[in-house]
């Protein structure tokens, strides 16, 4: 019962990770490519550990499992902020159908009120 | 299970495409991330498939290997020094 859940867990990870993909490869932006690959791939491999851990239950392949899932858990996202803020100082264009841009709308007040202390 | 390795090669194919492309350097940076993660699910997926519990550690380097790369890569568009 518990392994058939396990497998449920790996197909649905890997249909995630599919779609994450599909999107790297699609969407127009480098933003909307990051943000969709990053989500969709981070809880595709998530359940794909989460599924090896629940087939092979507390052995040593399970706990390695686990302990992989809790860190891509933790560390994908934070790769992804520091990928997207570099390279949105670093002057990646946005594409043109984007509403709102709270970075640049700070670092342009910024550059206002410099302007008037000088 | 042979299927399910089949379409993680057909991700990474897919992310391999975009890191080949991608316009700027950001797109390849995040390609070459994503591509590290799924190379971490099918080392685990093979672990699992041949009963080798050693394939997990595997892939729990490989995860911190792309995720220590991305980071510096960050930190170097940025403009900043890797110790600052």
């Amino acid at each position: 019962m518990i392994e058939t859940i396990g497998w449920i867990i790996i197909v649905i990870g890997v249909l995630f990770d599919l779609l994450g993909s599909l999107g790297l490869v699609r969407f127009p932006d480098l933003y909307n490519r990051m943000q969709a690959a990053t989500k969709c791939v981070t809880l595709g491999t998530c359940g794909i550990m989460v599924g090896i851990f629940l087939i092979t239950g507390f052995s040593s392949m399970g706990i390695k499992a686990l302990i992989c899932a809790l860190f891509i858990l933790f560390t994908m996202p934070v790769a992804a902020h520091a990928l997207s803020r570099s390279s949105l100082i670093f002057g990646v264009k946005m594409w043109k159908g984007t509403v709102i841009d709270k970075l640049g709308e700070d670092k342009g007040r910024e550059q206002i009120e410099r302007d008037e202390k000088a | 299970m042979e299927i399910l390795l089949t379409l993680l090669s057909i991700c990474a194919f897919f992310a391999l495409y975009r890191a080949l492309q991608g316009p700027s350097i950001s797109d390849r940076v995040i390609a070459v991330d994503i591509m590290g993660v799924l190379f971490a699910g099918i080392t685990a997926l093979v672990g699992l498939k041949f009963n080798l519990s050693y394939l997990l550690d595997l892939s729990i380097v490989i995860a911190i290997l792309s995720f220590l790369g991305t980071l510096a890569l960050a930190k170097y568009l940025e403009g900043r020094s890797l110790d600052d």
